[in-house]
């Protein structure tokens, strides 16, 4: 880079495209790209080397609202292309924007194997537990039981928990948080942006057309407090409205109780411990159903080797041991002959 | 087997052993090795290939083996084979029949019987020939001594037995003396062709480095066969070829899919951009993969993706992170692929599609030899989505297309899809060497300029640029939905669309301009034009060559690039009575061409599982003309 030009700082402004936001007012994907157009510029990293790659979905129209270099590919195979463009360019920030049916149905083999993988590829999915896209169809984290267009009679497919299936997949850095808190969101961007390997971020996200109201608990700051869970790092797991509600274990059973109640002190409740050696308590938390509180926050950062830095490593280690290869040398190996 | 001159009964040194026996001069051989799939054919076979290679023979392999990895022992469906011509002339095929057929037990003689040339030699490893294994083949009496063979030269050897005595003493397990008896065939027909033995055993040594007892005892079994053949009165004669007429030069043997990979390390260098591969094993492309995952020395990574999808879509990435994409598959995994094609066709990037074909529909017959998704190559995908497609000739020529398809995909900016098939795929044959220096490089340009840059406005070959992301000031994006004529941004005018359509075809059109004029090989004009494609081409050579001494008046052209076709085709078409397409599918490429230029052409397919006979081609000809 040329030392002399005098570097300008980034702002928000410049991670703007000039094309229209072609989403339905209301809807929860405006508060990621925000948040993600505010995070970028403080970074540090040159616009261009940005790469944001989406699939199919009203989520995946992310990309074109970005002053990057970017991709809006096919339905569910955006964790694939971005492999390709990682392992090929290490030196680029690939970001991934999905939805929960790009994530999870379609996609669901492609997304597995980049958390297993461990690529430093930063993945978004925006859940609204709804196709929007193709109008209204149940998703696989729609809940059981669910009426939409393609189950009027109630979904009879069991939902998962994205969280769930990206720790099952062995995911290096897991978390979760809501369109409708920006802080949280734009915090735990910059967490999963700070993270080597593959980052995963789930964003709750409302679909004010199709499944109107979904987070409304959790979006709404008269029962927020009392409906999330926050998690923080070496910290008791508190949350309600006055911060006395807690989650103790019963064995292998997560239960509330109230802090100051029944004998109960800060030293009964659950520690949150995001870099534990074992997952199974983020495994736990990403279980959490009724009447626990959802939780949010990161639920698991680890670190491990990374996966394109290994490929890098590889083909170091290959020429340093048989020197840079060369087409005069990899010609004539083998069992050669001469006619004369 | 072509006898052309008795040598005289001189003695002489060959591998340490004195030979006294008449040798004969012999112009081409054709051999099959074969037995169960446990019993090593396929290292017997390559093994005597390298074997006459080194002798300076020009020849062709033809493996063959069934898609079980283990097939139950002695069943006819877990039969093995292995089948080499060589000769003093220039090769083309494996040869129709085999002059020689070595069986390792029944059911190998008894599926390949029906294949030996009349009079053919077979060498019968008696020591198989018991009662359970009769069985298991369907003998109701033992074939050897029953009269079955009498119109044939049969050698009866109890290469099991032998075998065992020669390794009594080295302490080794049954079992894996049992493995050794592969080294005894070998040694005996090293012997009968008049081959060495050192330069054997030294690659027995060299492939057994870590075990250096077997490696020993495989020596052995190399030494007792080659003893056995040599001391016995069993053979009358043996048998010379002379080193073929070849072109100066240095030479390796390479199977196609061998060849494909160093075409493809050599594009990357000599675009002097890395190379992407992206890909999912599958038989019988999953080589090229295995080859190229051990070059990282070179700009090359490789990826083992969890799908075929992944494993083009990974390569998609790659070429638009600004490497040479490639992805390598076979029929159902190039179906999976199908939509990722048409999302390359949207972004204009350069990525080479490898389509090593065996037999379909679905899983077909995977380790058989078919040309069926010639059509699925051209046509097969969503809307109006236009691919080059070209296609490879013999193993050596593997390696050209490699080089060929990333020209066309980089100067087009392009998906290119590159047929092989399992027929050259696992087949060798002799690779001269070609010097890199002498290799004409491959231009490749990326923009950096962001003066006026409109992502798709494109050049004299209607390609647009190729921009790597990490360059300032030309941030743009892509996708799959339709775009504009100029800035790429999603467009649904009706208009525009339209405008696209046709101009990503004209772009593949235009290639058509770049493929050189096409070879005719036989007269300008006349009665009777062949038009092939793929590994059909030494069957057609050979029947072509047959039929024109014979006088006929019969020429062929060898298509290389499938879409576009060659401009000049349908002039060359018109100069003859009578074209015929022989092809292994129902008439695919007849299809292209009665679409294209309007001309009824006779269709001549075969769906085997099995290349053209040079006999059924040529008979086909002597009808024609
Ligand atoms: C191969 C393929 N199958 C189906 C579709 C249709 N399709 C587009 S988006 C979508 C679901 C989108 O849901 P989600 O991923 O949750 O994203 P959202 O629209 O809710 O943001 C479907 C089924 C497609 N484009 N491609
Ligand atoms: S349909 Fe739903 S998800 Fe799609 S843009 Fe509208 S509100 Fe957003």
């Amino acid at each position: 880079m040329n030392q002399m030009t005098e570097i300008k700082p980034l702002t928000r402004k410049d991670f703007e495209s000039d094309q229209d936001v072609r989403w339905c007012p209301g809807c929860g994907d405006y508060a990621l790209l925000a948040q993600v157009q505010k995070l970028l510029p403080t970074l540090g990293i040159p616009r261009e080397h940005f790469a944001f790659i989406s699939g199919i979905g009203c989520s995946s129209r992310f990309p074109y609202y970005m002053e990057t270099y970017g991709m809006h590919s096919i339905h569910g195979r955006a964790p694939a292309i971005a492999s390709g463009l990682k392992l090929a360019r290490p030196e680029l920030s690939v970001w991934v924007v999905s939805g929960d049916g790009d994530s999870l149905a379609i996609g669901g083999n492609h997304f597995i194997h980049a958390m297993r993988r461990n690529i430093g590829l930063k993945i978004i999915l925006l859940n609204n537990r709804i196709y929007g896209l193709t109008k209204g169809q149940y998703s696989p984290t729609s809940e059981f039981g669910k009426k939409t267009k393609t189950t009027p009679l109630g979904s009879i497919d069991r939902p998962f928990s994205p969280v769930s299936v990206a720790l099952g997949a062995g995911a290096t850095f897991v978390a979760r948080t809501v369109d409708s808190d920006h802080p949280h969101l734009l915090d735990t961007l910059r967490r999963a942006a700070e993270h080597p390997g593959t980052a995963f971020v789930e964003v709750l996200q409302n679909c004010i057309v199709f499944n109107d109201g979904a987070y409304n608990a959790l979006a709404d700051k008269e029962t927020r407090d009392d409906a999330r869970l926050l998690l923080r790092d070496g910290q008791p797991m508190r949350f309600g409205k006055d911060g006395t509600k807690g989650i103790r274990m019963r064995g292998f059973e997560p239960e509330v109780v109230t802090v100051g109640e029944g004998g109960v002190t800060e030293a009964d409740l659950a520690v949150h411990d995001e870099s534990a050696a074992n997952g199974g308590l983020a495994f736990f938390l990403s279980q959490f159903a009724a009447p626990l509180p959802v939780p949010l926050g990161v639920f698991r950062a680890v670190e491990a080797p990374v996966y394109e830095q290994l490929s890098t490593g590889l083909a170091d280690d290959a020429r340093a041991k048989r020197g840079q290869g060369t087409l005069e040398k990899l010609f004539n190996s083998g069992d050669t002959w001469t006619i004369d | 087997m072509n006898t052309q001159t008795m040598a005289v009964d001189e003695p002489r040194v060959v591998g340490g052993i004195q030979k006294t026996r008449p040798i004969e001069e012999i112009k081409s051989v054709v051999i099959r090795f074969v037995g169960d799939s446990g019993d090593g054919m396929q290292l017997t076979g390559n093994e005597f290939s390298k074997s006459v290679a080194r002798a300076g023979h020009d020849f062709a392999t033809h493996p063959d083996y069934p898609s079980e990895i283990r097939a139950p022992t002695g069943t006819l469906f877990g039969v093995s084979g292995y089948q080499i011509q060589f000769s003093s002339g220039e090769v083309f095929t494996s040869g129709d029949a085999p002059d020689v057929l070595v069986a390792m037990n029944p059911a190998a003689l008894k599926t390949n019987l029906p294949d030996v040339k009349h009079g053919g030699m077979i060498i019968a490893n008696a020591g198989a020939f018991n009662k359970a294994n009769l069985q298991k083949a369907g003998y109701q009496s033992n074939p050897l001594d029953d009269g079955t063979l009498t119109d044939f030269r049969l050698y009866t050897i109890d290469i099991s037995e032998l075998t065992a005595q020669a390794l009594k003493d080295t302490g080794i397990s049954k079992k894996e003396i049992g493995r050794c008896k592969n080294y005894y065939a070998l040694g005996l027909m090293l012997c009968l062709y008049s081959r060495p033995l050192e330069s054997e055993e030294g690659n027995i040594r060299a492939k057994f480095a870590k075990k250096p007892e077997i490696a020993e005892a495989n020596v052995i079994a190399l030494r007792a066969g080659y003893a056995y053949a040599e001391s016995t009165e069993m053979f009358v004669s043996t048998y010379q070829v002379r080193a073929a007429d070849i072109k100066p030069g240095r030479y390796r043997s390479l199977t196609g899919n061998h060849a494909a990979a160093l075409g493809f390390a050599a594009a990357s260098e000599l675009a002097q951009v890395p190379l992407f591969l992206g890909s999912y094993p599958i038989t019988p492309a999953t080589d090229i993969l295995q080859e190229l995952s051990a070059l990282k020395h070179f700009n090359i990574t490789t990826f083992q993706a969890e799908d075929e999808i992944a494993g083009i879509c990974s390569a998609i990435g790659a070429a638009y992170g600004g490497v040479l994409g490639l992805t390598t598959t076979s029929g159902p995994g190039m179906a999976l692929k199908t939509e990722a094609l048409g999302l390359a066709v949207m972004l204009e990037l350069p990525l080479v599609i490898t389509n090593v074909q065996r037999g379909g529909p679905s899983t077909g017959l995977p380790t058989k030899v078919e040309q069926s998704d010639l059509l699925q190559a051209v046509y097969g995908r969503n809307g109006e989505c236009p691919i080059p497609v070209i296609a490879a000739r013999s193993p050596a020529d593997c390696f050209d297309c490699a080089i060929e398809a990333f020209r066309i995909a980089v100067k087009y900016m392009t998906p290119v899809i590159f047929l092989s098939d399992g027929g050259i795929g696992n087949a060798a044959e002799p690779w001269r060497i070609p010097d890199p220096a002498r290799l004409s490089p491959l231009a490749v340009k990326f923009r950096t300029d962001p003066e006026g840059f409109q992502p798709y406005a494109r050049d004299e070959n209607l390609a647009r640029a190729w921009v790597r992301p990490g360059t300032p000031g030309m941030e743009h994006r892509v996708g799959g939905l339709e775009k504009n004529f100029l800035t790429g941004n999603i467009s649904h005018d009706p208009i525009n669309h339209e405008r696209m359509v046709d101009v990503r075809a004209a772009k593949v059109a235009g290639i058509a301009k770049d493929i050189p004029p096409l070879m005719v090989e036989g007269p300008g004009s006349g009665d009777l034009l062949i038009v092939g494609w793929g590994s059909t081409y030494g069957s057609i050579v050979q029947a072509r060559e047959k039929a024109a001494l014979a006088g006929k008046s019969v020429a062929h052209v060898h298509l290389r690039h499938l879409n576009p076709l060659p401009h000049d085709l349908g002039d060359i078409m018109s100069r003859y009575k009578t074209v015929l397409v022989p092809e292994l599918n129902l008439g695919q490429l007849s299809k292209l061409l009665r679409e294209r230029y309007l001309r009824d052409v006779i269709v001549m397919s075969k769906m085997q599982g099995k290349m053209f006979k040079v006999s059924e081609i040529h008979d086909r000809i002597l009808e024609l003309c």
